[in-house]
């Protein structure tokens, strides 16, 4: 259950015991999570887990029932929100939207803008751009003030699997270059980013976590998901710490929220064993 | 050279225009514009207070649409029930305030002044306070404008750099209370929502920042006074509505452009 690691405090943000209720319903409860200088985590869970819930509470945003947050001191954070609709009726360059609300200048917005590949886009309007164009923007914004953890809310979402891949190994890259720390949210539950140090599967509760289990040598998993995307896309070995009685009666409703990709990522994973 | 009371109404207009750009603006971006109405028309209710105790007309005003601004802001805004009971609140008010001014003894007031404006009957004190509003309008908007911009375009990233999204909106419905309180001379209580809204969604059409949207707006706004109150001489109509008249003409126009340059 617990997501603590590390020692005690060198952790970016620390969590522990957050229960976050909305009216009747309990969205997290008793969730402890840390996340480590450099680290990259990803979360997984199915629609409704609480995932957004966990990284708002993490950030501040969201009221906590119970548990307690704690964050570095002057620690910088970089978000990056799962939705951002941009209303028509607000005109908004590119390069005005950097600059909010701290204004920057044009030398850092270039670099940034450079850096995740969308260099062309400064003079675009937002409402103009695609959904892959708009993340990279986003992710522009959020290294601008030169963050210690980067924080993402399904970045990749609507973004093909080549977009997907080319973007997590942004993500990767940047961690190189400047040891960023980076909290990623995907309801994918079996396919999440290789270059992860940890996956925490969430479904109200902290299901389980781990390292990420490449499953890379066997040819069907290059052919359905590593295929073209430089093996930034990995498989997650899906396990509970608890047994299953029946293949579609989980206990946390998973496979209510995500029928279909549920069925495919068992049977990848039984491929797996078969070619393992 | 034109009448002085045709110049002051020219100035009274300007200056309201200078603030409704860009608080218009936001209005349209944030989808505030039944905000505004219910504002607008909450204003009679402080007209017919302010009558009955002989207090000034703009601290009546002022009074009512600030405490109706904090109700809506109470409300939280943009879900459905808040917009109903908007509905309530607003045409409660301005009814209030019709039937509260026929007990005010031994007074004859013409409402229609009030309800429509009377740019054209604007005093020297008025300007004063059209112009000190706009501009102190002018100032909330400017000292808040990032983070106003940030918190519209969207509240958890303005929350994640460290501003109060609910504070944000204060400062807006704040300042939509006292463009009530300066507007209703000009062009009256069921007319000041059109006079935010549709110079703004004009400049819309040709903006690609949001600075040059209000200060487009402000544009199309002063033209629209100035035209209204041309017209208004010209063909002996109301003041107030000629220049929502021309506010619209001007609307259709950029959207006729608009159309062409595409």
């Amino acid at each position: 259950m617990s997501g603590m690691s590390g020692e005690p405090g060198v952790s970016l943000i620390k969590a522990a015991g957050l229960t976050v209720r909305r009216g009747a319903v309990t969205v997290i409860s008793a969730v402890s999570i840390a996340i480590d200088p450099g680290e990259i985590v990803t979360i997984v869970g199915p629609n409704g887990s609480g995932k957004s819930s966990l990284v708002r509470a993490l950030i501040g945003l969201e009221p906590l029932t119970q548990g307690a947050v704690i964050r570095r001191e002057g620690l910088r954070i970089g978000y990056v929100p799962q939705r951002l609709h941009i209303d028509a009726g607000l005109p908004m360059t590119v390069r005005r939207f950097l600059s909010l609300p701290r204004p920057v200048s044009d030398a850092e917005a270039d670099a940034a803008l450079a850096r995740t590949g969308v260099a062309a886009l400064g003079r675009q309007q937002l409402s103009r751009l695609s959904g892959g164009q708009l993340q990279r923007v986003l992710l522009a914004r959020a290294i601008l003030s030169d963050p210690e953890i980067l924080i993402l809310d399904e970045p990749t979402q609507g973004m093909d699997q080549t977009g997907s891949a080319g973007f997590y190994r942004l993500l990767a890259e940047l961690r190189a270059e400047t040891g960023v720390a980076v909290l990623l949210v995907s309801h994918d539950l079996h396919v999440v980013m290789s270059a992860s140090d940890r996956i925490i599967c969430l479904n109200g509760h902290i299901c389980c976590e781990g390292a990420p289990q490449v499953v890379s040598a066997a040819p069907e998993y290059r052919a359905l998901f590593g295929l073209g995307t430089g093996g930034a896309l990995a498989l997650y070995r899906h396990e509970h710490d608890h047994a299953h009685d029946h293949e579609h009666d989980h206990e946390h409703d998973h496979d209510r929220d995500h029928g279909p990709t549920d069925h495919s990522h068992r049977h990848h994973n039984h491929e797996a064993e078969d070619a393992g | 050279m034109p009448d002085e009371f045709l110049i002051r109404a020219g100035l009274a207009g300007i200056g309201l225009s200078v603030a409704a750009g860009p608080l218009g603006s936001f209005v349209v971006w944030r989808r505030m514009a039944y905000i505004g109405d219910a504002t607008a028309h909450a204003s009679i209710l402080g007209v017919a207070l302010a009558l009955a105790t002989s207090l000034p007309i703009y601290a009546g005003t002022v009074t009512v649409a600030l405490a109706m601004a904090f109700a809506v802001t109470a409300l939280g805004g943009r879900g459905h029930a808040a917009d109903t009971v908007l509905g309530v609140l607003a045409h409660s008010a301005l009814a209030l305030g019709l039937v509260a001014v026929s007990f005010v003894p031994g007074l004859r007031v013409d409402l229609s002044a009030y309800l429509f404006g009377d740019v054209l009957a604007v005093s020297r004190y008025d300007l004063i306070w059209v112009w000190g509003g706009s501009l102190i309008i002018l100032a909330l908007l400017a000292w808040r404008w990032s983070g106003l911009l940030t918190a519209t375009l969207n509240e958890e990233l303005a929350q994640a750099a460290g501003l109060d999204p609910r504070r944000e909106k204060l400062a807006l419905v704040i300042a939509l209370a006292l463009v009530v309180a300066v507007a209703i001379k000009i062009v009256g209580a069921l007319l000041i929502a059109a006079l935010l809204i549709i110079p703004a969604a004009t400049a819309h059409n040709m903006a690609r920042s949001p600075e040059a949207m209000a200060a487009g707006a402000t544009g199309v706004g002063i033209v629209s006074v100035l035209g209204g109150l041309w017209g208004s001489l010209r063909f002996d109509t109301p003041a107030g509505p000629s220049i929502v008249v021309a506010a619209a003409f001007l609307f259709v126009l950029g959207l006729a452009f608009g159309t062409v340059r595409r």
